[in-house]
């Protein structure tokens, strides 16, 4: 298909959004189409050849498959659990992962462990691939820290919360692996940078395009298109289907069925591969649905339709994954009762230990604010103590 | 071995031992290889350090900052070169949110030991956006280290010491003054070197005391030099470092003279002179023999170049600043 030829979004219409750039078909799969191996039904697709002839496909065991699952059905859990302890006052806002379970586990699961990651505030089911501690971001939507970690430590940067501004850093970290002479070889590095469909009309993501075309960065941008940002749909963002935005800037763009763990996987897998080989970016667009609301600050009754959310519950990345399982007789309900006891443990234990994070004491505000310190902030601490410490019977 | 070299050639003498002595430090920005950058001043450094540590990016500041953190974060020290002060607020939202904050942010997990170098303020006759002192807008801002250097002496050492401090560090560099001469001992080791974020008394004095850093420290001095025909004493301190500012060594000087005018190109309000002023009141209250005043740029955009001299600081209004401190 020659550039353009028919697949411009048309100008967004009047009224209820959602209709134009997303039409159903029935298979889930926008204009245009997209890398899927697992079907909303559960039928397994060998594998997809892309128009730039890339053949896409995985080979797992069954152990394999069963730990997916259990990926899946764990951050889904924790989700709901954070989001239940938002709702009753335990922490000021959660950003909810529902529906793009499988977008997150299929492309922490093919990183390697020398891989780094750079997150948007939503990649709880990335950090979860990591092994890092479910509890590490809850400082941050606590409130008792700015729910940051070493990204050294677990090949994870913190979470950024201006949208966009991880894809440089990403594609600057990715440069030093090229500096550093960690690329060419199966052994070398890669860096992958999750953002939005929001995120997309950022200059700076842009500039993360330029700059990593530029340097052939090792480097893979992982855009998870969950239809909205926010309150405004697709259309407000681009008129052409995210993916092919890469061919401007040089590197190829892939789109995935973002619900579809098995495609997230092999696709991001090849990607990173081709990364860390020397073969340069790559950009993957997810294409997913957020089926909560952006934040829990959020009410999306106000601007989608509750039949387009239907729509969508029938391709979700578990049950259709559980299908499969069950039609290959890979795992039956004692795995799958078994699988969601040892989440809901999990999400228990998670409650728990949130529900422990002692608030700070005030006076720890002042730490790390330079490297080197200042003297300055040294003496408004000594200030700060001392009022405090001036009140009767103050613990401070 | 002393030289006498120009500012400019001591910033580049002073970039290419910090190249030389530690592998990790790394030249970005648009122009700065081939070229040598607009002043030159990162003249000859591609050419022997090669493309990989001296870096010519695209045109984005934004990314040109935004990548110096992933390299930092990966083990590098990035020296970010913004071509002009007017050109940095694309990065302003990466020096600020990111900068910043991240080892804030990260529980002092992630130092950023970068250098932001932006040639600053007026003087040479420049179309808009060249010639302007953004200095307050990053003093402001918690996490940032801010300072700037008057003589070729400093810029030689404190880029180096900027490049060595693990501080996220935004560089001023006087650019008319880039091509003013001085001594500099290129061989002088960093270790026991005059403190960074130390102010500098720069001419001893006992009548009053003139505040001033970056290009209008010479501005001061010309003036300290003119009062003293008239039998006026001005001491000069040169600032040094913006945050943290050094107020020690400034209570110091106001308490022995008794006054304190504040010279600067940037707008008044609400800006360095506001903050010395508030400060030395604070402090030095019962010392003083007049409020604290301010020479400054005044609160417009900065004007067209035939009028700039109109606009700056000059020796006249910096005596005449004086000769109203001593009149109230």
């Amino acid at each position: 298909m020659a550039y353009g030829e028919s697949e411009a979004v048309p100008l967004p219409a009047p009224g209820p959004s959602g209709d134009g750039v997303n039409p159903d078909k029935g298979d889930g799969a926008p204009p245009g189409g997209f890398v899927q191996l697992l079907t909303p039904d559960g039928e397994r697709v060998d594998s997809v050849t892309t128009d730039d002839g890339v053949t896409y496909s995985v080979d797992f065991t069954d152990d394999e498959y069963r730990a997916l699952y259990r990926d899946l059905v764990t951050v889904r859990r924790l989700d709901a659990e954070a989001t239940a302890l938002q709702r009753q006052g335990e922490l000021g806002i959660w950003a909810s992962l529902l529906g793009q379970e499988a977008a997150q586990v299929g492309s922490g699961r093919a990183m390697r462990a020398q891989d780094m990651g750079f997150p948007t505030y939503r990649e709880h089911g990335v950090l979860y691939t990591r092994g890092i501690d479910p509890i590490m971001p809850f400082g941050l939507f606590r409130g008792v820290d700015q729910g940051g970690w070493d990204p050294n430590e677990y090949r994870f940067n913190s979470y950024t919360i201006v949208i966009g501004s991880q894809t440089l850093h990403a594609t600057g970290y990715a440069m030093g692996i090229t500096m550093d002479g960690k690329v060419g070889t199966p052994e070398g590095e890669a860096v992958i940078a999750y953002f939005g469909d929001g995120a997309t009309s950022q200059g700076e993501v842009n500039e993360a395009f330029v700059w990593a075309g530029v340097f052939h960065a090792p480097i893979v941008f992982f855009c998870q298109n969950n239809q909205y940002a926010i309150s405004e749909p697709l259309e407000r963002q681009t008129r052409i289907p995210l993916y092919r935005r890469s061919a401007g800037f040089g590197f190829p763009g892939v789109r995935i069925d973002g619900n579809d763990v098995l495609a997230s996987f092999a696709v991001t897998r090849t990607a990173l591969d081709n990364a860390r080989n020397g073969q340069g970016p790559t950009l993957i667009e997810a294409y997913t649905y957020r089926m909560g609301a952006h934040t829990s600050s959020d009410d999306p009754t106000r601007y989608r339709i509750a039949s387009e959310v239907e729509s969508w519950k029938a391709k979700d990345p578990i049950s259709r994954l559980r299908a499969f399982l069950t039609k290959q007789q890979v795992a039956g309900e004692a795995f799958f009762a078994e699988v969601d006891e040892s989440a809901k443990v999990l999400a228990l234990d998670l409650r728990e230990r949130v529900l422990a994070m002692p608030d700070p004491q005030p006076v720890t505000m002042f730490d790390n604010v330079y490297p080197t310190g200042s003297p300055e902030i040294d003496a408004q601490r000594q200030r700060f103590a001392d009022y405090t410490a001036s009140f009767e019977g103050s613990h401070r | 071995m002393t030289e006498t070299i120009t500012l400019g050639k001591a910033v580049n003498h002073g970039l290419r031992r910090a190249l030389e002595n530690d592998p990790k430090v790394v030249i970005m920005g648009e122009d700065v290889g081939k070229l040598g950058g607009v002043f030159r001043i990162t003249d000859g450094l591609q050419k022997d350090f090669g493309e990989q540590r001296v870096i010519d990016t695209p045109l984005a500041e934004a990314g040109i900052v935004g990548t110096a953190v992933g390299l930092a974060i990966r083990g590098y020290r990035p020296v970010c070169e913004i071509q002009f002060d007017g050109f940095v607020f694309p990065a302003y939202n990466q020096i600020v949110s990111q900068v910043a904050k991240m080892f804030y942010r990260s529980k002092g997990n992630v130092r950023l030991p970068i250098v932001i170098r932006i040639p600053f303020g007026g003087g040479i006759g420049a179309v808009e956006h060249h010639s302007e002192s953004p200095e307050a807008y990053f003093a402001h801002t918690p996490g940032l280290k801010v300072v700037t250097c008057a003589s070729p002496a400093d810029a030689y050492t404190m880029i180096q010491q900027s490049i060595a401090s693990d501080d996220p560090i935004v560089f001023f560099e006087p650019k008319r003054r880039y091509w003013e001469k001085g001594e500099v001992d290129l061989d002088a080791p960093l270790a026991g070197a005059y403190p960074l974020h130390a102010a500098r008394v720069v001419r001893e004095g006992t009548d009053a005391t003139l505040l001033a850093y970056g290009p209008m420290v010479r501005t001061s001095l010309e003036a300290a030099a003119a009062a003293a025909e008239d039998g006026r004493d001005l001491e000069v301190i040169d600032l040094r470092s913006i945050s943290p500012i050094d107020y020690p060594a400034i209570y110091a000087s106001v308490r022995k003279t008794g006054r304190a005018v504040v010279v600067h190109e940037a707008p008044g309000n609400l800006g360095v002179g506001a903050e010395l002023a508030a400060r030395i009141t604070e402090e030095c209250f019962y010392s003083l023999e007049s409020p604290v005043l301010r020479v400054t740029g005044f609160d417009l955009p900065y004007p067209a170049a035939r009028v700039e001299e109109d606009y700056l600081p000059d020796l006249d209004r910096v005596l005449d600043a004086v000769d109203r401190s001593f009149g109230w």
